[in-house]
């Protein structure tokens, strides 16, 4: 194969070249410990405070609700947990099924120590209804966590209306926003918690922040030198950091741009992939990230098509059993109601600042292809009603 | 994660596809699973008067293992004996793909058990003796495929009341 292309990028992303470069002096020669009184340490915390503030700035928030973690997977936990424990009345918590596990494992644990906690089922399309959210309210309601936009289908979720309920109640609400950051624009005068990742957009990874919102009372979970405001020991990431803040820089300031670009290319993929037979979207059409697309594919198995790309140097993703370790669907297709017989047959296709129109067409060429000759060792027809 | 054979099995296929002429199939598997194989096979005797497997193919819906594990059991098969061929288990499949993921070993078994239920269907079809072994695990089989049958069932039901 001649060339690679990626696109997976809502699994992550190549490090961009200025990014790279604005990282690289913080691991070398301005290595100092940001708590370090000296020249070397002033300059690393000069470099911290530059980073939260870029980053706060772009978010339209105060410098000091941003707390900086390993990742995002880290950011849910702590709020969640730090939010939780944090509460000695209100013990109970309202999620979506279609959360990424960084949540939906989280609550569970949560359960597990004697939270209560409440699931709202999406429709079809994977929205999130705010009056199935207003129903699943109690007196007792401390947080509802819901994802701004879902790693799997894409699909956008009303934020700005659910913050406005939660409110209007002195309830929390926290927002899982690692594919939607610097991306789309997020309500954030109605989000209290947002979790986001630097990997996720062009920066590099074991680098995430949790925005809290001042007033909001948070029980840390790492405990140590009292490091960001108490709320995250350990010390500062630094070259992390600054990457981080560079990475947000640039996709905010590109963001318009491409998402005018990734919206046309999904647009094609969507004609693409409708015109070959047995085929459906996933996820809503036009409330949704626009760098997501997901499709299932009748009498194809997911991980076998992925492997199929894979040989044409196309890099994507499945969210059928064989390819995750437990062997279950996708809880995502499984909650929006994907008939049981495509649910295994599901593509993900994530797309990237670098992310061009050959590669879309590279793709749409390959596909049919590749569904052609797996659909040819299936015992299935497409057509057929019942495949199973 | 795969090794050098199975992506080669996934890649280049052998037998693949539907036999006109099969005497007998055996279908295992479930779509809610992500994994089902059909094994077609010919039943002939040879020259001495023993029935052998002179031909057979499959058709797979699932992952790349699965693939490869259909592919593998049809060459393991090809040109044996009914009495060899019963005794082809996962293990022999597993071991002529240089091994699988841990999670991956139940393709292997789907293998064994796709021909395992076409041999029972040629047997109990032409109204002959069926050994112990393969009637037992023709019973598990049989079992297996009813739990997921519910499972479908039951996931049908769930899908339509939440769409």
């Amino acid at each position: 194969m001649d060339r690679r292309i990626y696109l997976d990028h809502s699994a992550t992303t190549p490090v961009a070249p200025e990014v790279l470069e604005a990282m690289t002096p913080y691991h070398r020669h301005q290595f100092g410990n940001a708590s370090s009184l000296h020249e070397p340490g002033r300059k690393a915390r000069r470099a911290l405070d530059e980073g939260r503030g870029s980053i706060a700035e772009r978010l339209a928030t105060e410098p000091e609700g941003i707390v900086f973690t390993s990742g995002a997977t880290e950011a849910n936990n702590l709020a969640l947990i730090g939010t939780a424990f944090a509460s000695s009345e209100r013990r109970h918590i309202v999620t979506t099924t279609i959360e990424h596990h960084a949540v939906l494992h989280t609550v569970r644990w949560l359960e597990q120590q004697g939270y209560a906690v409440s699931y709202v089922d999406p429709d079809s399309s994977g929205k999130v209804d705010p009056e199935a959210v207003r129903e699943a309210l109690r007196d007792d309601t401390a947080l509802v966590s819901v994802m701004a936009g879902n790693n799997e289908v894409g699909t956008t979720q009303p934020l700005a209306e659910l913050g406005a309920l939660c409110r209007e109640r002195g309830i929390l609400l926290h927002s899982d926003a690692v594919q939607a950051f610097g991306k789309v624009d997020l309500p954030m005068d109605r989000i209290d918690l947002l979790s986001a990742s630097a990997h996720k957009l062009h920066g590099p990874k074991g680098v995430g922040l949790l925005y809290v919102r001042k007033g909001v009372d948070l029980t840390p979970l790492l405990h140590g030198g009292g490091h960001e405001g108490g709320r995250r020991s350990g010390t500062e990431n630094i070259p992390g950091i600054v990457g981080f803040a560079k990475a947000t820089e640039i996709a905010f300031a590109e963001r318009h741009e491409h998402a005018e670009r990734w919206t046309g290319f999904r647009n094609r993929l969507i004609k693409g992939v409708e015109s070959i037979p047995g085929t459906r979207l996933n996820g809503h059409r036009t409330d949704c990230l626009p760098h997501i697309a997901n499709f299932s594919f009748q009498a194809v198995e997911g991980e076998s098509l992925v492997l199929k790309l894979d040989e044409e140097g196309i890099a994507v993703s499945t969210g059928s059993a064989c390819s995750s370790p437990e062997l279950e669907p996708s809880h995502v297709l499984v909650a929006i109601g994907i008939p049981p017989a495509m649910v295994h047959g599901s593509l993900r296709i994530s797309m990237g600042r670098e992310t061009a129109a050959d590669e879309i067409e590279a793709l749409l060429d390959a596909l049919p292809r590749a569904v052609e000759a797996l659909r040819a060792y299936s015992p299935f027809r497409v057509g057929e009603t019942d495949v199973h | 994660m795969y090794t050098d054979q199975v992506m080669d099995h996934f890649r280049n296929p052998r037998n693949m596809g539907r036999l006109e002429d099969y005497t007998a199939v055996g279908k295992v598997g479930q779509v809610v699973c992500g994994d089902v194989m059909w094994v077609y096979i010919k039943v002939d005797e040879d020259d001495q008067g023993r029935e052998v497997i002179s031909d057979i193919s499959w058709e797979t819906y699932g992952c790349a293992a699965a693939i490869a594990t259909s592919s593998m059991v049809s060459e393991i098969a090809k040109g044996k004996t009914l009495e060899e061929a019963i005794d082809i288990t996962n293990k022999d499949v597993a071991e002529g793909l240089g091994g699988l993921p841990p999670v991956k070993m139940h393709c292997s078994a789907l293998a064994a058990d796709a021909l395992n239920e076409a041999i029972y269907s040629y047997l109990s079809d032409n109204g002959r003796d069926i050994p112990d072994v393969l009637e037992k695990r023709h019973q598990r089989v049989t079992k297996q495929m009813e739990a997921l049958e519910k499972r479908y069932q039951s996931l049908l039901e769930g899908g339509a009341s939440s769409s």
